[in-house]
């Protein structure tokens, strides 16, 4: 009953996705009111069925009701209550699922909330989010139906995959796609607008926000993957320029690009035509994404199961919705009003520069993604662009964006001071080399770009401080003024501050990890004494314990620093009957932002066991950095003013006063 | 049918959500409060504000807007006042631009197209509902949450062997539960888990040549009924420990067949036949296997026909083939004993079979049936001889 009902309301979202994406449409042509909002109801009541579906896939896998192929293949009935649970998106079915429950999420609240935009364009986008929506619906019950019954259910399920028995599994994949899916919407306008031929002022009102709430659960998923990676791979890397983390690095950047083109747009009413392109690409992006990690193109722990048909049609629905939209671009776009103009050097003119070098690092990251995918297909060659090639392209791509964003939010708005900001950076141009050159006295040898890098960081988040103080007039008014002034910032500017200061930390964490990251490597016996980077870690012993559906080996590590005792390190190895594999879990020590980690390898048969052991130094910072991007566009999210780029003449009356 | 019942409320509801809309405007119209209330149902209760700037121009409608916004939110101290005179300036002159050239859409209402909506919701929606999910679904299906299955359902065997999977999760070490484990599994099909039984089974209750041959014979089983490499080692190991082990030497013999060397798998069997009591349940499977290398010589004549019905059949049926075949040729060679040859084959094919009783009970019953023919029981004679019968 439940499974059935579910399946039959997955079927009747489909057959409303189709009316709401014809009959709007219809009514706009017509203007007709009561057509067009046919699309509201449609996608609300979408949204209710979608939501009745998920909810009964979630309530099989919790009853482990094995006649549903779904919950055999991917289930246990030992399995703890939250990874039965998280295990509905844990497949490819269910994950597809919770896709186009998100997708009709945002459809709702585009329809709950849309009461002040303009009838045909609500009734324009709610029809594109529907095209969307039918395609994907028709995807998951022609090729990944996840209400497939069995007839004589098995009594026993086959569990799911044991890397992805894990808290990680709760928070990733459904922020991530708060993300891929939260694009749809600046997309949907975008197409909306095409349609409609112009680019009404609502639309700018609409892309940020949507957009900056897509921006912040992709930035947090893709932090919380590179972290969730980090510890239960066992060998502590955290970004792998894999195609598939590649294909959420993508929309990252270009969805980063939008937010700030959104921003120009909203402030100054310019860069329309290219946010629109933005919002298509973006989303774009976001597809191929899905493509490249459901199609089985890639093999990889995200792809949960290989079908060549499935991979054709999404194929087709990428084909379809890039190459529909990006022709609908070039035949309309031409007609669509230009904004107003400004000097290059100026706010817009600095955020210019931040769309092209982001577009242009999103290209370079495509191709990297893309090459070897063609190169496979076409010349049956087989080849893998890793590491090097990004750090000889991207990352020069990356440091020149960075040495410009302290610029860009000191600059004024259509006409800005290059000379003036320079001065203002100068103290932080200054404490970046002072940190320089006290971290080269300190290393000496190792890399001589690391060095220079941090002092980019320190930069980058002096640059943001700076900001602060000029807006607040710190060291310079009386402190109450100061504190005043602070609270009266507004909060889209600490959002700006915040966000900027977090790439920074990012940086400083990736080099000090890559630079100074020591590791030991060897088969320890008990009471054997490993020594990493001042740490004395002492194999205490081995022991065996049963876990609700596996068994472990944990080895216990006693850690100490100058004798003296800091705490006991627990790694283990888990294996799992059922599926007959294993994992590592490693054990992490946190110091500040400095991480021991350690994970086990495999045991000799004389009771050895392989162990890895690493210190990451401030590699805590690494996902400290997205955490801080994402609170700052919370607070920006928050801010409730009209962002109208209005004159102020209490602004110009304070960038005249350092001159003084 | 409480299904059906479901399925129809949802569809009913689903047909509702587009009908709202379409039903709301037609009842609008004939109050005669046309152009207004565009916003819908949604306005209910919100008040009317707004409701009449929609049809004005969207520019228009949006700024006025923003303007209402401005004032609320300096009412509500969100923002500054000089930041919202500041906005308020900026929206007014843009409000200006908009409103100059902006052409306001009159709304129309086209009863013909809310019609075709209304039949779309009500015929196509059940229509393209039904017609996808009836080759789908599986309404028939009742749901089996685990923790009904349990209580209300006869403990199957399958109920069984989980309970003893689960306690053998927790408790590795008992070799008598794999011991059980192993056999039940087997029959399942679920070989791979079967010869996991057994390996721990020779784990922790030592070696045996049993459990060795078990193993081996899972290992087959899991691969298809070819006798791999690892599986033979098994057996071999099994042999070692006990040479007279059947199922070891069956299974050698099995394996010597499918690298093509026949004669060999003959030889293994003979010997395993050989030295097996009469009553061994596993005689009729060897003896067909041994039939079917040809290694027992001629056997009742099998036309290709039967033999390649006899490859799809299970050892045991095909043990019951041949022993009805050589009854038959002994209530023929009853009713007319003339027939040499015939006798020779029914005494080959008793020791082939492994009854040797009876192989010389065919011979004394063929010597009296041919006694008044000396040419034939001279060939008789030669024939038993070759077969090691007597002289």
């Amino acid at each position: 009953m439940i499974a059935e009902s579910g399946h039959y309301a997955l079927v009747l979202a489909l057959g409303l996705a189709l009316i709401q994406s014809i009959v709007p449409l219809i009514g706009a042509r017509l203007r007709d009111v009561a057509l067009m909002n046919v699309a509201r109801s449609a996608a609300l009541a979408q949204l209710l069925f979608v939501g009745a579906s998920f909810t009964a896939l979630v309530m099989l896998h919790v009853n482990s009701d094995f006649s549903v192929a779904n919950v055999y293949e991917n289930s246990h009935s030992m399995k703890p209550l939250i990874y039965k649970i998280t295990g509905v998106w844990g497949n490819h079915e269910g994950s597809m699922l919770l896709w186009v429950s998100i997708l009709a999420l945002f459809g709702g609240l585009v329809a709950a909330f849309g009461n002040n935009l303009p009838l045909s364009l609500r009734a324009h986008v709610l029809a594109v989010q529907a095209w969307i929506a039918s395609a994907f619906y028709l995807f998951i019950l022609v090729t990944s139906n996840p209400f497939l019954r069995i007839a004589n259910p098995p009594i026993e399920g086959r569990d799911l995959n044991p890397v992805l028995q894990d808290i990680g599994l709760a928070v990733h994949p459904p922020m991530l796609y708060l993300g891929y899916v939260g694009f749809s919407i600046s997309f949907s306008f975008a197409i909306a607008a095409l349609i409609e031929g112009r680019i009404d002022a609502a639309w700018a009102r609409w892309v940020r926000p949507w957009t900056l709430v897509a921006w912040i659960f992709l930035t947090l998923g893709i932090a919380m993957g590179s972290y969730w990676a980090y510890y239960e791979l066992g060998w502590g890397g955290w970004w792998f320029w894999d195609p598939v983390e590649n294909a959420s690095l993508m929309p990252w950047l270009a969805g980063t690009a939008l937010l700030h083109s959104a921003l120009v747009m909203e402030k100054r009413n310019a860069l329309k035509v290219w946010t629109l392109l933005l919002s298509i690409l973006t989303f774009s992006l976001s597809l191929l994404g899905t493509f490249l990690v459901r199609s089985g193109v890639i093999t990889s722990v995200h792809a949960f199961a290989t079908d060549p048909t499935r991979g054709v049609f999404i194929l087709l629905i990428l084909c379809l919705f890039i190459g529909g939209s990006l022709s609908l671009f070039a035949g309309r776009a031409t007609a669509l009003k230009q904004g107003g103009l400004f000097a290059p050097i100026s706010r817009e003119g600095a955020l210019v520069l931040n769309n092209l070098l982001l577009t242009v690092a999103c290209a370079v990251v495509l191709f990297g993604t893309l090459y070897p995918l063609a190169m496979e297909v076409l010349a049956d060659f087989k080849m893998s662009v890793g590491a090097p090639f990004y750090n000889l392209t991207f990352v020069p791509l990356f440091t020149l964006l960075l040495l410009a964003v302290p610029f860009g939010p000191l600059l004024a708005w259509k006409r800005g001071d290059l000379l003036g900001v320079t001065q203002r950076l100068l103290a932080a141009g200054v404490a970046g080399l002072v940190v320089i050159a006290i971290v080269w006295a300190w290393t000496r040898g190792g890399s001589a770009l690391a060095p220079l890098a941090i002092g980019l960081g320190v930069f980058v988040i002096a640059g943001a401080a700076t900001d602060l103080a000029e807006r607040t007039g710190l060291f310079r008014l009386p402190v109450a003024t100061t504190l005043h002034r602070a609270r009266g910032l507004p909060r889209s500017a600490w959002g700006a501050v915040f966000a900027h200061a977090g790439l920074g930390v990012a940086l400083i964490g990736i080099v000090c990890e890559t630079t100074w990251n020591s590791e030991y490597i060897a088969t320890m016996k008990q009471n054997d004494v490993a020594h990493v980077a001042g740490y004395d870690l002492k194999l205490d012993g081995l022991f065996s314990r049963q876990g609700p559906n596996y068994r472990e080996m944990i080895a216990e590590f006693n850690v100490s620093r100058d004798g003296e005792t800091l705490s006991v390190m627990t790694p283990s190895k888990r294996s799992f009957t059922t599926r007959g594999s294993s994992t590592t879990e490693a054990a992490l020590l946190t110091r500040g932002a400095s991480q021991l980690y350690v994970s086990l390898g495999d045991a000799t048969a004389e009771g050895a066991i392989a162990v890895r052991i690493y210190h990451k130094p401030l590699v805590l910072l690494i996902w400290w950095g997205p955490v801080l991007m994402a609170f700052g566009g919370v607070l920006s999210l928050s801010d409730r003013r009209l962002r109208v780029g209005a004159p102020k003449p209490a602004r110009a009356k304070q960038r005249l006063q350092p001159a003084e | 049918m409480t299904l059906w019942f479901v399925f129809a409320l949802m569809t009913v509801a689903a047909i509702f959500a587009v009908l709202w809309p379409l039903g709301r405007r037609a009842r609008a119209q004939s109050q005669g409060s046309e152009g207004q209330g565009s916003e819908g149902q949604e306005s209910e209760g919100q008040g009317s504000e707004g409701q009449d700037t929609e049809n004005r121009g969207s520019e228009v409608a949006v700024y006025k807007d923003q303007l209402t916004e401005i004032e609320r939110d300096l009412g509500a101290g969100l923002i500054a006042a000089p930041e919202a005179e500041a906005a308020r300036v900026e929206i007014s002159r843009r409000l200006l631009a908009a409103a100059g050239h902006e052409p306001a859409p009159v709304p129309k209402a086209s009863l013909k197209w809310r019609r075709a909506a209304a039949v779309l919701a009500l015929v196509g929606l059940p229509l393209v509902a039904i017609g996808v999910y009836m080759p789908l679904g599986s309404p028939k299906l009742q749901d089996f949450p685990l923790a009904q299955r349990g209580s209300g359902m006869a403990r199957s065997l399958e109920t069984l062997v989980v309970q003893v999977e689960q306690h053998l999760e927790k408790n590795p070490t008992d070799g008598r539960g794999w011991n059980v484990l192993g056999p039940v599994l087997e029959r399942l099909g679920r070989f791979d888990d079967a010869a996991r039984a057994y390996r721990n089974s020779l784990t922790y209750n030592g070696e045996s040549a049993e459990r060795r041959s078990n193993l081996g014979e899972a290992l087959s089983a899991a691969a298809g009924g070819v006798v791999t490499a690892e599986a033979k080692t098994e057996f071999e190991r099994a042999r070692a420990l006990d040479a007279d082990d059947p199922k070891a030497n069956y299974f050698l013999g099995l394996a010597a067949e499918q690298d093509g060397r026949k004669d060999d798998a003959a030889t293994i069997w003979r010997a395993l036949l050989a030295k097996a009591p009469a009553d061994a349940p596993w005689r009729p499977v060897v003896q067909s296997a041994l039939a079917r290398v040809g290694g027992g010589g001629a056997l009742p004549a099998l036309s290709d026909e039967t033999i390649a019905a006899s490859r799809d059949m299970s050892e045991g049926d095909r043990g019951a083939m041949v022993r009805g075949m050589v009854e038959r040729l002994a209530t023929r060679l009853k009713q007319n004993g003339d027939d040499v040859e015939g006798w020779l084959r029914l005494v080959r094919a008793y020791l082939v079979m492994g009854d040797r009783d009876k192989a010389m009970g065919a011979s004394t019953d063929a010597r009296q049936a041919i006694a008044n023919d000396a040419e034939r029981l001279r060939q008789l004679n030669e024939g038993l001889k070759t077969l090691g019968l007597d002289g």
